[in-house]
């Protein structure tokens, strides 16, 4: 069991890494999204899986009966999730609000802060680059 | 190098406040309270106090007060009497005063505080803040870009000095076992047959060779002359950059003697004194001459302390105080003349005596001194020169020749600054020739009246303060006489000699010029080229490294992360000895998995290749949707209910989420990468995600310390009052985290709201932006008009 969790772990960070390399800022999100899933697996596998029984204690007992799961990394993971949703909904609103601002969902593209300079290679990605952005216009 | 500090009284207020005289009752007080100390230093003691300060480190806050240190303390608050006295009246026209005697006076401090210093570590401290306060007198006038660069040279020098003395100083601690100078001078530490002594030796020669503006490091010295001229008397003259001789003094008796001292402080020092002299006639500025003549002098300085013999340091020591008394004086002198005329450009000065009787007779006074004439001081110190040079341990010809050569220019130059100006005609400048105020007059005078006091009755200094310096640097008993006439001898044939080309040299000294002026222009390499390559190449490399790491594009940014941290990845597994775990235990625990772990795993294997490549947002939005159930699976699989549950619920917030704002985006095809950038992906990918599979299948094959867990189920009953073991460590064990998480949401909410009005209340609206700067490749959005309602996005 620990090695299928360990190979989803593997799986959604290749797919989150891969995705964060994507241009556009949608993808982006959805590699975080796989990152952040990825992260909660890591969290409860490395508190071990000692058995499947859910760590609450029975009426009128002081301890729970068998062989629980380890309760710290489920309290852990809970609030990575609750967190790294909070987050996720706010980049989501914030690459919406990009988009409709710079008229791009291309990261490389919205140029404002870090404008092109001349020592990148002018033509590198010609389709990329937006002739001119609303925003620089303010 | 031009003309720049003549004040200019437009930009600044009038008047003469009180408080600059009386910042001048500083450097006297502390004058006084050394005097005092001077019978028992005179008599072979040392005057300490320590207080501890870092003891751990073996660092205590120690001065001491001996010969060599009072000799030099001396001459700081001495010569800085009458500097801030002068500076007083110079200052006049000048803005931010207040700022100016500040810095003066933390420069004075720290200067006393690197001579008498008795722990390294403090020294460099204060030698440290000598470099930053003579940055910021340097740069005073801060308009000027000429004051700038200058000040920024000077700082990068003497700094890179700075930071190789300190590294010098801390091999010599550990070579020693003691930053104490006191414990260092006893007998029983012998540094010089240590290994280290090499290193040591060559990371203190860096420091105190740029300090001291040794050759090739000395091009600051003459470009720190933008600072006011006071300032230029005070610090590059007499005291800061005699730091560097003063510690090579200092250490003498730690480190000189060997071969390699001598060899290095012969060389540099003859070099730098023969080309400094030289290069000081070439100079048209009054003010440069000078500063290329303190580089001389410094050279000669650093040549006899090497000279590993008696009289080279009696020499050198003497020398010293020759040096200050005049250099300081005639800084004063050519700057009371740039106030009076407007101008230092020795062409253009001529006729002064009349207008300025008592400047030149300051300055006769001090450039005979300079010129080493008796019965001036200088003349003892050039016989005591040319004695020292004849005594050098080995090869005695090149420093009496270096000796004779500098010194021959040097009478040369000294005529240059105390006739030339004054005889002759009346020359070419604005301003009416008058003699200073008394304030800027007291100071040059006495300097120069104590060059010549000296100099008739030597034995009183040479009994106080010289000769128990001398014996300070030397580290055994000596016996040092300074008097006028040495009889008949060598070192007397050579004074002459020095007249003689010196006066050949002022005879024919434009024809030199000319000569100089041209092999100037002609030479291929020249220290301060050199230097401003070097700062060039240091900016080029530093454009190179930003363009190669700060490209401004995100998907590079993410590659050099992902590569970082597969770089991690792979040293913790090599050094946690974790490669090569037991597979086979795995390959088992692998088929004896449940169907619905296999479940999991197969959604989540189909489910990320999708996201990855389907260009439809709807199948994107779907298959992360069936990611999240599929971990929430996993979670339920391993008794983390909650966590489960959670984890739905936030999933499908997700999915709705998602599916809100998809829709106003364009097309996932748009701006694809090309092809080598998404192979470098797919690479980095592979890396990380196989690394952490790697990494976790080695973390859970290590034993589990399940102390905490434990307690908390042991504690959840009977202390939080609590079934749920999860909850209760939530809201109880862990409450504070807890509250953590909600503000982390909160704020997260807040923002999402604050980030989706902000460009309403602009008064744009977004669409305009969207229909001019579409991009050409991707399909139409779908965006109405009125963009985003605000509420209902974020839940």
């Amino acid at each position: 069991m620990d090695t299928i969790v360990a190979l989803s772990a593997g799986l959604l960070v290749a797919g989150g890494v891969y995705l964060l390399h994507a241009p556009n800022l949608m993808r982006l999100i959805f590699g975080l999204m796989l990152l952040g899933n990825a992260a909660n697996l890591v969290l409860l596998a490395g508190g071990r899986f000692f058995g499947a029984v859910p760590p609450l204690i029975a009426e009128g007992e002081t301890l729970v009966a068998g062989d629980p799961a380890n309760a710290l990394p489920q309290a852990l993971a809970l609030t990575a999730i609750v967190i790294s949703f909070g987050i996720l909904a706010f980049a989501i609103i914030l690459v919406l609000r990009s988009y409709q601002f710079l008229g791009t969902a291309d990261a490389d593209a919205m140029r404002l802060a870090e404008p092109d300079t001349a020592w990148e290679s002018p033509g590198e990605s010609p389709g990329e680059s937006p002739g001119e952005s609303p925003g620089e216009s303010r | 190098m031009t003309a720049v500090s003549a004040p200019s009284a437009a930009d600044a207020p009038a008047g003469n406040p009180l408080w600059t005289f009386g910042f001048a009752l500083i450097p006297a007080g502390i004058t006084a309270g050394l005097l005092l100390l001077l019978p028992a230093v005179s008599a072979g003691q040392a005057v300490e106090l320590v207080i501890p300060w870092v003891p751990s480190l073996g660092i205590s806050a120690g001065f001491r007060v001996d010969a060599l240190g009072l000799l030099f303390a001396l001459m700081i608050a001495g010569i800085g009497t009458f500097v801030f006295l002068y500076a007083a009246e110079y200052m006049r026209g000048y803005a931010n005063k207040l700022r100016f005697f500040i810095l003066l006076t933390l420069f004075m401090v720290s200067m006393l505080g690197v001579v008498l210093a008795d722990n390294l570590i403090l020294m460099f401290v204060f030698w440290e803040m000598t470099t930053i306060t003579s940055f910021l007198l340097i740069g005073f006038s801060h308009n000027k870009a000429v004051s700038r660069q200058s000040a920024l040279q000077g700082l990068l020098v003497t700094g890179a000095g700075g930071l190789a003395l300190l590294a010098g100083l801390l091999l010599l601690g550990i070579a020693a076992g003691s930053f104490d100078v006191s414990t260092l001078l006893a007998d029983d530490v012998d540094v010089r047959t240590h290994g280290l002594y090499t290193a040591v030796l060559v990371l203190v020669l860096i420091g105190a060779f740029t300090k001291s503006a040794q050759f090739p490091l000395h091009f600051w010295l003459p470009n720190a002359m933008a600072a006011p001229t006071p300032v230029s008397a005070y610090l590059h003259s007499a005291t800061m950059v005699k730091a560097g001789v003063y510690l090579l003094a200092r250490l003498h008796p730690v480190l000189g003697g060997t071969d390699a001292w001598l060899w290095s402080l012969t060389i540099f020092g003859s070099i730098t004194a023969v080309l400094s002299a030289i290069w000081a006639l070439q100079q048209t500025d009054l003010k440069q001459m000078l500063a290329y003549t303190t580089v001389m002098a410094l050279g000669t300085l650093v040549m006899f302390l090497g000279s590993g013999s008696e009289a080279g340091v009696a020499a050198a020591v003497t020398f010293l105080v020759v040096h200050a008394l005049y250099k300081s004086s005639l800084f004063m002198v050519v700057g009371a003349i740039d106030h009076a005329t407007g101008t230092r450009d020795r062409d253009r000065l001529s006729g002064l005596r009349r207008g300025m009787p008592i400047i030149w007779l300051i300055a006769v006074g001090a450039g005979f001194s300079m010129a080493g004439f008796p019965p001036f001081l200088g003349f003892i110190g050039k016989e005591l020169k040319y004695e020292g040079a004849l005594a050098v341990a080995s090869e005695p010809w090149l420093v009496a020749a270096a000796a004779v050569l500098a010194n021959a220019c040097m009478v040369a130059t000294a005529g240059l600054i105390c006739l030339k100006p004054f005889l002759g005609s009346p020359g070419r400048f604005d301003g009416t020739p008058h003699d200073p105020p008394a304030a800027m007059l007291i100071g040059p005078l006495l300097l120069a009246a104590a060059g010549l006091a000296t100099g008739i009755a030597p034995e009183i200094l040479g009994t106080s303060l010289v000769g128990p310096a001398v014996q300070a640097v030397w580290g055994d008993p000596v016996v040092v006489k300074l008097k006028l006439w040495h009889g008949i001898n060598l070192p007397l044939m050579l004074s002459l000699l020095t007249f003689a080309a010196g006066l050949a040299i002022y005879r024919y000294r434009e024809t030199l010029r000319g000569w100089l002026t041209t092999l100037a222009a002609r030479l291929p390499v020249t220290a301060e080229g050199a230097y401003d390559h070097a700062i060039a190449g240091f900016k080029r490399a530093a454009a190179v490294q930003t363009a190669l790491l700060q490209t401004g594009r995100l998907s590079r940014y993410v590659s050099v992360i992902a590569m970082s941290m597969a770089g991690l990845l792979v040293l913790a597994l090599i050094d946690g000895g974790t490669v090569g775990f037991a597979w086979v235990p795995l390959l088992h625990a692998l088929a004896s998995a449940s169907l619905l772990g296999w479940t999991a795993f197969a959604l989540i294997a189909v489910a990320v290749p999708v996201i990855i490549w389907s260009r439809s947002r709807l199948t994107c939005i779907c298959s992360l949707g069936a990611v999240g159930v599929a971990v929430a699976l996993l979670f339920l699989l391993h008794g983390a209910l909650d966590v489960a549950l959670t984890q739905l619920l936030v999933e499908i917030l997700f999915v709705v989420l998602l599916a809100l704002v998809l829709v106003r985006m364009p097309r996932l095809n748009q701006g694809r990468k090309p092809r080598v950038v998404r192979r470098i992906a797919a690479v980095n990918a592979l890396a990380v995600g196989g690394l952490v599979t790697l990494t976790l299948l080695a973390i859970l094959n290590q034993p589990f310390d399940g102390r905490v867990t434990d307690f908390f189920e042991a504690k959840s009953v009977p202390e939080g009052y609590g079934r749920n073991i999860v909850n209760v460590i939530l809201v109880d064990f862990r409450a504070l985290d807890t509250l953590g998480e909600i503000a982390v949401v909160a704020a997260a909410f807040l923002a999402a709201v604050a980030v989706l009005r902000i460009f309403r209340s602009a008064g744009v609206g977004p669409a305009d932006g969207v229909g001019t700067g579409r991009p050409a490749t991707g399909t139409a959005p779908v965006l109405p008009a009125d963009g985003v309602p605000a509420q209902g996005s974020t839940p």
